[in-house]
């Protein structure tokens, strides 16, 4: 005890230390970036992290001895200082899979982010990332319908699909709030989306949005000759609100059904279950997540909760847009949207991603981009986040001077002409501003889209960027 | 109006040499392109008629377009789309579609509602032209 501030108990001692071990393939792992109290040795943080999450409690129990402990300690087999700082290290841990229940992310994530962070050797921790083995991942039932399934269902390939949030998002009545979902549609948008906070409020109660929404939604079809949706958000106070809301949307017709994250895992992973078996699209806002996902220091970053989504079997999340007016940086973006979307994913330091993933064909998470984005940054929407991805434009749709069904036809041509472009083979990027002034003069609502927000930006520096050394090529 | 399916239904509509940029890509993918045509318009008609097979083996994009020629000679006021399929491990699936030839009218739908209780509507989508049997809608 002597060379270590009082209170800390010394976990490396107690077996939670172990850099001579190999992580199995079938182990759980994870990426904790550690910030140790003055005076606790990086190790030792490390290994309390690893006995906090698994075993360990404060002092020795003789009862530990009545089992085969070994196998149940989380090991710390690794600890690297974080290239930038003085005082953060990353502390790699190893999980056998008993420890965890089979398809369940509540057990996962009491194991992981269970007490731990709370842990008074520690002035902040973070996870950072996680491997899950495959032998894991089999247990967890996966997206509803995934990105194959769903663009196969919408009949639309080989382009991003369009959203809008309907705005304002408190207040309309739902008669009003209808007309807004119709003239999106109708302009040209693949979906239109209740906000995280629209459940049932006095001013429009979630029975008469549902019934208002869905005239809007098959009426543009009927105007368009293509399938549309409505992100009918069924987020409500218990799981039978939720039930009852997602059966009436579903006879309604609707293709798709919305959560909100501040629903819990468990609830998300029961609306995962009724969206698979009721062939519906499930969409996931990921409401509250800055709370725990941006400050580096403190928290859970936003890969692991696309990874635990991804298992959870969500078939759309919003996973950040780069260059909009919310954080993201865009190499952490491009980690987020690797985790959603792809099967076999390689550690990338760059993009903050700590581990091999593979996905053994679990189908991807459709990302969503909203938040700030207009159709003058269509080419570097698509640079950025490629071609399976949910484009939303709020107030760059509804906001149109000309209307809401002008904005989204505006939005329409800029990503259509932006495709043509980048499959002709042009350098899209480079030539963006120009690709879209010559589709504006076909398009008088792409013009006017243009002289209205073509030089807006949101250009701040991101919180939470991955912190390595660049190596020189 | 204008039936917005596929890729490229809010621009103008592609000329040959723009087809021929759009299958090249296709083909550059190891995509292989088919040729589909239908008088059913109807959003959820998954299954338009088939040109032939899909072209597994044409490399060159000026076939693909000698045969979509064809398709149109034969079908000139039917719609006609283009598809490239990416066979990869993975994807299976659709790459890209887009609509390459379309009737000079098109009549559009019909929206049906059913009033039944509870202020529920069910709602049908009917394409006018499909009153008429195939062969005889455009």
């Amino acid at each position: 005890m002597g060379r270590w501030s009082a209170g800390v108990i010394p976990y490396a001692e107690m077996g939670y230390w172990r850099p001579d071990y190999v992580p199995k393939d079938s182990d759980v792992l994870a990426a904790f970036r550690i910030t140790p109290q003055p005076g606790v040795p990086p190790e030792e943080a490390g290994a309390a992290v690893a006995g906090e999450s698994s075993t360990a409690t404060w002092t020795v129990v003789w009862t530990d001895r009545l089992t085969s402990y070994e196998n149940y300690q989380a090991k710390c087999y690794k600890v690297e200082p974080v290239p930038g700082t003085e005082d953060q290290f990353i502390a790699y841990i190893a999980y056998d899979l008993d420890l965890f229940e089979e398809g369940s992310i509540a057990n996962l994530t009491s194991s992981i982010i269970g007490n731990v962070f709370g842990f008074k050797a520690l002035r902040a921790l973070r996870l950072e990332d996680m491997r899950i083995p495959t032998h894991y991942v089999k247990t967890f039932q996966g997206p509803a319908h995934g990105i194959i399934m769903e663009r196969e269902y919408l009949a639309k390939f080989g382009r991003p699909l369009l959203g809008a949030t309907v705005k304002p998002k408190l207040g309309l009545s739902a008669r009003n709030y209808g007309r807004v979902v119709y003239e999106a549609l109708r302009g040209g948008l693949d979906f239109t989306k209740d906000d995280e906070n629209i459940n049932s409020q006095p001013f429009m109660r979630w029975r008469d949005r549902f019934l208002y929404c869905m005239e809007g939604v098959t009426k543009a079809q009927a105007v368009s000759g293509e399938i549309k949706g409505h992100y009918l958000n069924v987020t409500a106070a218990t799981m039978e609100d939720m039930y009852e809301r997602a059966e009436f949307a579903k006879q309604l017709g609707s293709v798709v059904v919305m959560i909100d994250l501040t629903i819990g895992y468990t609830a998300i992973q029961s609306m995962a279950k009724w969206a698979r078996a009721n062939g519906v699209l499930l969409h996931l806002h990921r409401a509250g997540h800055s709370t725990y996902t941006r400050q580096k220091n403190h928290g859970v970053s936003f890969r692991v909760i696309s990874k635990w989504m991804r298992l959870a079997g969500v078939d759309h999340i919003h996973a950040g847009t780069v260059v909009g007016k919310l954080e993201g940086d865009p190499f952490s973006v491009a980690g987020f949207y690797d985790t959603l979307r792809k099967d076999k994913i390689e550690a990338d330091p760059r993009k903050g991603l700590y581990f091999d993933q593979e996905w053994a064909s679990m189908p991807g998470v459709m990302p969503v981009a909203s938040g700030g984005i207009h159709a003058g940054q269509m080419h570097q929407l698509l640079h950025y986040l490629d071609e399976d991805v949910i484009l939303q434009f709020g107030g760059g749709t509804i906001g149109h001077p000309m209307g809401i069904a002008a904005g989204a036809s505006a939005n329409r041509v800029a990503l259509e002409a932006m495709i043509k472009a980048r499959n002709e083979g042009r350098d899209f990027l480079k030539e963006g501003p120009e690709i879209l002034r010559a589709a504006a003069k076909h398009s008088r609502e792409l013009d006017v889209a243009l002289s209205t927000w073509g030089d807006i930006t949101f250009t701040y520096e991101s919180t939470d960027t991955p912190d390595v050394l660049v190596t020189p090529s | 109006m204008r039936i917005t399916q596929g890729t490229f239904s809010y621009l103008p509509d592609l000329s040959d040499a723009e087809i021929t940029l759009q299958i090249a890509y296709a083909l550059e993918n190891d995509w292989p392109c088919s040729i589909e045509y239908t008088d059913d318009p109807h959003p959820r008609n998954d299954y338009w008629e088939m040109w032939g097979l899909p072209m597994f083996d044409l490399k060159d994009p000026a076939g693909v377009l000698l045969e979509l020629n064809e398709c149109r000679k034969t079908f000139p006021s039917h719609y006609i789309r283009l598809t490239a399929y990416d066979a990869r491990y993975g994807r299976q699936t659709t790459a890209l579609s887009f609509i390459v030839q379309r009737p000079a009218k098109e009549p559009g739908f019909r929206l049906t509602r059913e009033e039944s209780a509870d202020r529920q509507v069910r709602y049908t989508l009917h394409a006018y032209a499909a009153d008429r049997p195939e062969g005889e809608r455009y």
